[in-house]
């Protein structure tokens, strides 16, 4: 049987002080394929039953387990080995965020500024008796940004967040950006103080990591510039666009 | 252990952050209740956003279903249920649907749309009319996202990565809910004047599900060693196209677009099972159909799998309409459909059965509701259609809301010091009962029985024995071998005691849970002889509606599930052969 060797990077918070790097290293017999979650489960059940990580759908929509893979974000469940490059797999928390244990950090910040944009739809007018009239072309605007499934990668890349803690970070502007351009919403000027200003936009420097980063293609700096151009508008023309 | 938050009191605990649990919470908030929501992962990581091609209303905006109505979706979900659906919770959730879409839609839920503006709608499988609401291929996850920032919007307190083990029961009634608090490390109780379960299903008893690692059935198991009954829990749905290597969901909605299913002689076979409806067949007809191809031994080279064949319909509509179903392929298969048929193999999918409910989501315990893929209601019968699941966790959740809010609102206002004496009582009492268990589990260690060996047994003893066809020796040697892992449960062992995220305390846990609701599947099964719905027997091929046209109830006894039997509620359609 092929032979799977993981180097996984480990915390426990109630035995390290956090500044020592500590990694273990296991190896996994498997028959024909394997993903790197399938090899965290063959791990914890079978060798070290202490070992943390998140998981839930295991088909790459859930964004529970993306991790930091042979250097790269990567979701575990959707990295099969056979995309990887042969020899050790080094499985470590996301970068720069808080370690909860081992594989597991932390994301209270990273939902709080999610929730901090007013992420949803405002309507000012009443609600029709059935839905709102939406065009394929206005609804095509929001293909990007509903795919996001708020896995952190993009907000554990961004050097912007590791500087300023208060920066909301690319998925939460991007959910900005998602219910700013959607056609069907009415806030005018009412989300725009949650994401316009030092700590939203404007703390965007188009590094990019987050394109880079995001396991599903997404584009958050483009939502950024977006909105920024949005709110320049609306500042010197009093509109959105 | 340490690091948990002692009692923690609100008017109602929602168990589970998914569609149903969602709705629920939104609903009680509306009407002025204090509703927390508690959730093992954050609420938009739930299984509900797995879902893929769509949520059922007759909203007769495709240009094919123009004359589309409630009554007609009630009817092809009966027909869909082979008649084993309460008729009047169906009428009720098929006439709440198009009112729940457009709330869906207004709370700015991404549908895709038709050329005039307005909710595209697709055909599904067993459906008379194109009355799938869907966005592209990812339509859980959009309703999921929409409702998680709508439970923002109302500011309804979550309580994440909260994993429950038990209820907190006093006088017979519900009052809380005991939980391992993976953050901080502890056990807690959060006691209430009512909960809602909306835990989802239990997929993950079968070795060969389509579902999420934690759809375990955690939220029943619960409610069941309460003594709450479980409904139908034979009645378990093979998905027709699951990914051969992984059974991850390839949707319905890849068939809906026009997708075949081929075997191994290159034959649209749904030609001999399902003349009229083809590929559109229900799931139960259409798994059962696969998997004789299979037996038959034309499946693709002889093997255990077809294909399921979009070529034919071109990139650009692949790339519009399935670039869910596309990725999904590449990255878990290593086929792109737009090149390669992709291979799919019938897969567990959906538990149809599930706590006893009425249309208001109340079980016969007082107290407590269910609502979502936990719950039976029943609408899904012995077979569920697809776009039906969505729909039922936002109407019932929706319904379980109001009816938990109604039930508040006539209670008098408690001492406000949190849920009164006895509930707080109670609450430490099953806090220290939790801790106790706990410590058992950690005395036996590694000595213990291993809880990983019992899990994957019962894992293959329920996708070798409660398939898709099931037959009684068959049955019987899968019951023996389930009684077997449950009285190891007794005996397992916890191997790591740390506080914080601990896996292996979850899953040590949940373990007995997921046999005992595995054991209910499997004397359902046993003991209903005759064939409806996804409930397939070859010694008894036959639906048998003199005897059996009624509802299975499993309550817990210490020989294992007691079997009782309770009407269909039938009256708007008589039962007919099911042909399509």
């Amino acid at each position: 049987m092929p032979q799977a060797r993981f180097r996984i990077k480990r915390h426990d918070p109630a035995r390290d002080a956090g500044d020592a790097d500590r990694y273990d290293e296991f190896v996994v017999e498997y028959e024909s394929s394997l993903t790197v979650l399938e090899g965290l489960f063959a791990i914890q059940e079978c060798q070290d039953p202490s070992l943390a990580f998140r998981y839930c759908c295991r088909a790459a929509v859930c964004g529970s387990c993306a991790m930091y893979i042979n250097g790269r974000y990567r979701l575990a469940c959707q990295t099969n080995l056979r995309h990887l490059r042969p020899g050790t797999i080094t499985v470590e928390p996301m970068p720069h965020l808080s370690p909860v244990k081992d594989l597991v950090c932390e994301m209270t910040d990273f939902f709080a500024k999610y929730e901090y944009v007013k992420p949803w739809l405002m309507r000012s007018s009443g609600a029709p008796e059935r839905e709102i009239l939406q065009s394929p072309e206005e609804r095509r605007k929001l293909d990007m940004s509903v795919d996001c499934i708020l896995c952190g990668a993009c907000y554990s890349s961004c050097p912007s967040v590791w500087t300023e803690e208060n920066y909301l970070g690319p998925a939460a502007l991007l959910k900005a950006y998602r219910f700013e351009v959607d056609s069907r919403d009415e806030a005018g000027s009412r989300r725009m103080p949650a994401w316009e200003n030092e700590r939203g936009v404007y703390r965007c420097h188009t590094i990019t990591n987050c394109v880079e980063a995001c396991p599903k293609r997404l584009n958050p700096t483009e939502g950024i510039q977006w909105l920024k151009r949005a709110a320049v508008c609306r500042r010197l023309f009093g509109k959105k666009k | 252990m340490k690091g948990g938050r002692d009692v923690i009191h609100h008017q109602l605990i929602v168990v589970g952050g998914g569609l149903a649990g969602l709705r629920a919470a939104v609903e009680a908030r509306a009407a002025g209740v204090d509703v927390a929501i508690l959730s093992q992962v954050h609420p938009a990581r739930s299984h509900s956003g797995a879902a893929q091609g769509g949520i059922n209303a007759a909203l007769a905006n495709h240009p094919e279903g123009h004359d589309d109505t409630p009554e007609r979706h009630a009817f092809d979900t009966v027909k869909g249920s082979d008649y084993l659906a309460d008729q009047d919770a169906v009428i009720q959730m098929t006439a709440d649907a198009p009112g729940v879409i457009f709330e869906m839609d207004h709370w700015g839920c991404p549908f895709s749309r038709f050329d005039d503006g307005r909710i595209a709608q697709r055909p599904f499988g067993g459906a008379g009319y194109p009355r799938t609401c869907y966005g592209t291929d990812k339509t859980g996850h959009y309703l999921l996202h929409c409702l998680v920032e709508r439970a923002y919007e109302r500011r309804i307190p979550m309580y994440i990565e909260v994993f429950v083990t038990g209820l907190i029961v006093v006088d017979g009634a519900c009052r809380g809910v005991v939980a391992y608090d993976m953050l901080r490390g502890g056990f807690e109780a959060f006691t209430a004047d009512a909960v809602i379960m909306a835990t989802g299903g239990a997929g993950r008893v079968y070795g060969n599900s389509t579902n999420a690692v934690i759809s375990t059935g955690g939220g029943a198991a619960i409610a069941y060693q309460a003594g709450v009954p479980l409904k139908d829990m034979e009645f378990i749905q093979f998905h027709p196209t699951g990914l051969l290597t992984t059974n991850i969901l390839m949707s319905e909605g890849a068939r809906g677009e026009g997708g075949y299913l081929i075997n191994g002689l290159g034959e649209r076979f749904m030609e001999r099972y399902a003349p009229q409806a083809m590929e559109l067949a229900p799931r139960d007809i259409t798994s059962r159909s696969i998997q004789t191809e299979i037996l038959e031994g034309r499946g693709v080279d002889g093997k255990g799998y077809v294909y399921l064949d979009l070529r034919h319909l071109g990139a650009q509509k692949i790339l519009e309409r399935l670039p869910g179903i596309r990725d999904l392929s590449i990255h878990f298969e290593g086929v792109d459909p737009i090149d390669e048929p992709v291979p799919v193999v019938p897969s567990q999918h959906y538990t149809m059965g599930g706590i006893d409910t009425d249309v208001d989501g109340r079980t016969p315990m007082p107290g407590l509701f269910a609502a979502g893929e936990c719950a039976c209601v029943s609408v899904h019968g012995a077979n569920r259609l697809g776009g039906n699941s969505l729909l039922e966790t936002i109407v019932f959740g929706r319904r379980a809301g109001a009816a938990a809010a109604e039930d508040l609102a006539g209670q008098d206002g408690e001492d406000g010091t949190g849920g009164g004496d006895a509930v707080t009582a109670a609450a430490r009492q099953a806090l220290a009962a939790t801790e106790r268990r706990v410590a058992e589990l950690a005395a036996r260690g590694a000595d213990g029985e291993d809880p990983y060996a019992i899990r994957a047994a019962m894992k293959a003893a329920m996708k070798e024995h409660f398939g898709v066809f099931r037959e009684e020796a068959q049955m019987r040697a899968g019951l023996g071998k389930l009684e077997g892992l449950k009285a190891r449960c007794a005996a397992v062992g916890l191997r790591h005691e740390g506080g914080v995220f601990n896996l292996d305390l979850m899953r040590t846990l949940e373990l007995e849970g997921m046999v005992d609701v595995a054991l209910t599947v499997a004397k359902g099964a046993l003991r209903r002889t005759e064939s409806r719905g996804s409930h397939s027997r070859t010694d008894f091929p036959q639906r048998d509606d003199a005897i059996w046209l009624k509802h299975t109830l499993a309550y817990p006894a210490a020989a294992g599930p007691r079997l009782a039997y309770k009407p269909v509620a039938l009256g708007a359609f008589e039962p007919q052969e099911r042909t399509y």
